[in-house]
């Protein structure tokens, strides 16, 4: 038996990746492009040694050996360097002479990326394609007795309230009596959920923020953008655009300090603020920006020291039970703006979501409840809670909105609907099924960083490496080298095509539904799906 | 698609105006059933306004089962002006034992009762009779009120008319609405089958509201008993108009602000913009959708049309002092009132809600652009 040398419980080969890197000899120029793009240097210039035999017809001349050696790509196989399958190699490589392939089996990888115990961290979503949202169809197409609108010529209405809406009674007595009515803003039913400055890198989140102020002031689109939990720089704060924002408050109370010391200078009051108690990606965990990417200007705007990992804790430690934290927390944020701005809460999506979707309803001033479901992404979080831990959103939703019509307030407390919402392309019919289902709003993140901004992750364990500010796109990245390979502008005009053709989409949904002028929230009838359990779960139609 | 077709007139009418309105328009319909709305009524019930009457379609085991129910509950049948067909049915038609127009006296012991408890006790003892009779088929109730007539059949409206007597000389009344069809959104039942009736409110709708099951939600989730039934979409219209005069006690201006508000855009621009704007907020889910030409008659025997916010159904009114009809197609006015000022016809667009009061001396309009006047 040949010897293997010494070998470690970890050693493995490129045949136990993930990712295996293919390279073709003939066509490389070692120009070296490759091995510099790599993020995680999983590839390297490798001289490889050949031998070649040499056999001469006839018995005359004994077989000769000729060593050789050639210059090319070796592809590392330890976990820290393990290929990503990025693709940044293929994309700079002149004469596609290498790209990442997926292992026709499940890698060997997995079971070893806890190194000194530390289980795997990374960024993304949950590694799971199916989405049941995929699955739904628009099956009441208005016929001859109604019907269907032109969706390029008839006119829409396609906005969506965020506030606490009184209802009828209230709403008169309130006119009557020249009472306080809770602010309420009419905006568009897409909105780019939380991802802070930090999570993001400046290019990327400028580039959001510009194209969320041009859709807002030239295409008089009321499109809506959340802060996430990091702050928001001093200047937006102080600016005109402040309006088209959500200003997020987690747990870490990060970039607090400085809204607060903005207050007094403010020339608008921000859209409304966002208290966040989870995220779907990683329910009941805080939100974690690591060490990597708290440089000097995240630091300042975070109010923290540089080069720390910023943890948030899982909880408003604050807070004791849900009727204090909900009642008082939104009610200190309802004060800080003179009680003009809408507060709502976040919560992922659970099983639990009715408890709390209960006390919001008793609890006048909530604006709103935004529900995150499992598919949603992640900066930096374990891959155990991407991966196992949140509940689907198409039947939290469905629950919450149907709990509410029981309850005579489906109008009232206007719920949001995000997590996964596109994650196979399909937004606007993702979007307009999470509405019928019951929400009154849909909330994108992962989308726009696909479609804004060319992020390469995908449900297949694709790049994620978003937590360690490594983004080969420049997207999550606090380097400047990477994120400035990210043009602001191109950005923010990715932001406007998306929510334009999202708009003309979303139209050539309702118009054949005969729907224009309100949007279709709760309109369950219009769907149907094939899958009879679904159908059941959901209430709506099965159809085969 | 449905031909809708209001009369309101001083001089009391039989229902075959209506009828006849209907069948001058039938090119445009299926001929496929009748609805008839009568109030102010004249001729042989005149007398008994006063008392509620009972309309429906009843077996006779359904009669037997009605006698029972309401004696029980103490009243006393007071007139009877039943139809009991005695001849074979037209094509289509089933064969039905008794259409029933019977009014009661109210039990004594509802004496004293305020009208509004008195009125939520009608809808009860109507829903009441709705249930018991959809466990068997035996009773189809379709009104229980004062001053109010109901007939709904399946067939050809004229042939339904003729084969059930309405050109008798007894059934009169001022204010008529039919409509010429059935309903065949959803399955075939009379109680799809429009105009539809609420506590003196009625509507019938020519078109089809694709934002029904929302708004259903809506009424059903307002602990309100009357809010129920839906075998139609139109029905909401109906209960609509019921919560705005009644529940929210606003004016009908307010109900075309209600079932089309303006959009944000215009309100802007509304110099009631901010009330407008928060009475939208609050009804967001009544908001109508898809073609829709309402016609309606409220409690005080005003008569409307209102049209839906992309005017997508034809809707005409006109007529003289005196007697004003609101027709879906302009040939079932024509044929109604030849003798009118037919410049003076007019066709509401979107903006729009035109009414005629029970005096019956002008035509009203109203546009969304004015203001909307506030509750009581």
């Amino acid at each position: 038996m040949e010897p293997v040398g010494t070998m470690h419980p970890s050693s493995l080969s490129i045949k136990d990746q993930h990712w295996v890197v293919a390279w073709d000899k003939d066509k490389c120029t070692l120009c070296g492009k490759c091995t510099a793009v790599c993020p995680v240097q999983a590839i390297f210039l490798g001289v490889h040694r050949k031998r070649t035999v040499n056999v001469q017809l006839g018995l005359s001349e004994k077989p000769t050996n000729v060593y050789g050696v050639y210059h090319g790509i070796r592809q590392a196989s330890d976990a820290p360097h393990a290929c990503v399958g990025c693709g940044m190699c293929t994309y700079v490589c002149p004469n596609s002479a290498i790209m990442p392939v997926h292992n026709e089996e499940i890698d060997k990888l997995r079971f070893h990326i806890n190194e000194g115990g530390n289980p795997r961290r990374r960024g993304g979503r949950r590694n799971v394609p199916a989405y049941v949202l995929d699955k739904l169809k628009f099956v009441r197409i208005s016929m001859l007795t109604d019907p269907a609108l032109d969706a390029g010529r008839h006119e829409f209405e396609l906005r969506t309230l965020l506030g606490r809406i009184l209802s009828p009674e209230n709403a008169l007595l309130v006119e009557k009596e020249h009472g306080w009515a809770p602010p309420v803003r009419e905006i568009y039913p897409l909105i780019i959920g939380s991802m802070s400055l930090g999570a993001l890198s400046p290019n990327m989140w400028e580039g959001l923020q510009m194209g969320v102020a041009y859709l807002n002031e030239e295409m008089g689109m009321p499109v809506r953008i959340c802060t996430g939990e990091g702050g928001c720089p001093p200047r937006l704060l102080r600016s005109r655009f402040i309006k088209y924002v959500i200003l997020q408050i987690a747990s870490g109370y990060f970039g607090w300090d400085e809204i607060i010391k903005a207050l007094p200078e403010m020339l608008e009051d921000p859209c409304a603020i966002e208290i966040k108690y989870g995220q779907g990606a990683k329910p009941g965990d805080g939100g974690l920006l690591m060490w990597h990417k708290v440089n000097k200007l995240i630091a300042a705007l975070r109010g923290v020291p540089t080069g720390v990992s910023l943890p948030s804790p899982p909880t408003h430690q604050t807070k004791y039970s849900i009727e204090e934290a909900v009642a008082k927390m939104i009610q200190s944020m309802y004060m800080a703006w003179g009680f003009r701005v809408p507060v709502y809460p976040k919560i992922s999506a659970t099983a639990t979501a009715m408890a709390v979707l209960n006390n919001l309803a008793r609890n006048p001033y909530a604006a709103g409840l935004a529900i995150d479901g499992e598919d949603g992404g992640t900066g930096a979080a374990y891959n155990v809670s991407m991966d196992h831990m949140g509940h689907p959103i198409a039947s939290n939703i469905r629950d919450a909105y149907l709990n509410l019509v029981k309850i005579g307030m489906q109008n009232e407390l206007p719920l949001f609907a995000g997590g996964g919402v596109g994650k196979n392309g399909n937004l606007a019919a993702n979007a307009a099924s999470l509405i019928m289902l019951g929400a009154s709003g849909v909330q994108i993140g992962k989308y726009i960083m696909q479609a804004a901004a060319g992020c390469l992750g995908s449900e297949s364990d694709r790049c994620n490496i978003c937590n360690v500010g490594l983004c080969p796109k420049g997207i999550t990245s606090q380097d400047p080298r990477l994120y400035r390979r990210l043009d602001p502008e191109d950005v923010a005009q990715r932001v406007v095509d998306v929510f334009l053709s999202f708009d003309t989409e979303l139209k050539k949904i309702l118009a054949p539904l005969g729907r224009s002028t309100s949007l279709p929230i709760g309109m369950a009838d219009a769907l149907g799906v094939d899958d009879y359990h679904v159908a059941q779960r959901l209430d709506i139609k099965h159809v085969v | 698609m449905c031909r809708l077709f209001g009369i309101t007139s001083d001089e009391p009418l039989s229902p075959l105006v209506a009828i006849k309105a209907l069948d001058v328009m039938k090119e445009g319909h299926d001929g496929s059933g009748v609805g008839l709305f009568m109030t102010d009524l004249a001729g042989e019930l005149e007398p008994f306004k006063g008392y509620p009457i009972l309309s429906g379609v009843f077996t006779q085991e359904g009669i037997r089962t009605l006698d029972q129910f309401m004696m029980e509950f103490g009243f006393l049948t007071k007139h009877k002006y039943s139809i009991r067909p005695t001849r074979k049915p037209p094509r289509g038609t089933p064969a039905r034992d008794v259409y029933l127009i019977r009014s009661y006296e109210y039990p004594y012991e509802w004496e004293g009762l305020s009208s509004e408890e008195l009125q939520n006790r009608l809808v009860d003892i109507r829903v009441r009779l709705r249930r018991l009779g959809e466990q068997n088929g035996s009773m189809t109730v379709f009104s229980f009120w004062p001053d109010v007539i109901m007939i709904k059949e399946v067939g050809d409206p004229i042939e339904v008319a003729d084969y059930l007597g309405l050109d008798r000389i007894g059934l009169k009344s001022r204010v008529i609405m039919a409509q010429g069809r059935q309903n065949t959104n959803y399955a075939i039942t009379l109680y799809a089958c429009h105009p539809f009736f609420l506590q003196g409110f009625s509507s019938m709708t020519n078109g089809e509201n694709t934002a029904f099951v929302p708004i259903r939600e809506f009424l059903t989730s307002r602990d309100f008993i009357g809010y129920t039934g839906y075998q139609s979409d139109s029905e909401v219209f109906t209960h609509i108009l019921h919560y705005t005069l009644k529940r929210l006690g606003m004016n009908l201006d307010a109900y075309k602000h209600i079932i089309t508000p303006l959009t944000d855009d215009e309100l802007k621009r509304h110099h009631d913009g901010e009330f407008l704007r928060r009475l939208k907020h609050s009804l967001r889910t009544l908001t109508i959708d898809g073609p829709n030409c309402v016609i309606g008659c409220l409690p005080d025997k005003t008569m409307f049309m209102a049209q839906d916010s992309k005017k997508l159904r034809p809707g005409i009114v006109g007529g003289k002092p005196g007697q004003y009809a609101f027709s879906s197609e302009m040939c079932g006015l024509d044929a109604a009132i030849p003798d009118r000022d037919k410049t003076k016809d007019f066709q509401p667009m979107k903006y729009d809600t035109v009414a005629v009061d029970a005096l019956r001396k002008e035509v009203k309009l109203w546009s969304q652009w004015e203001p909307c006047t506030r509750p009581a």
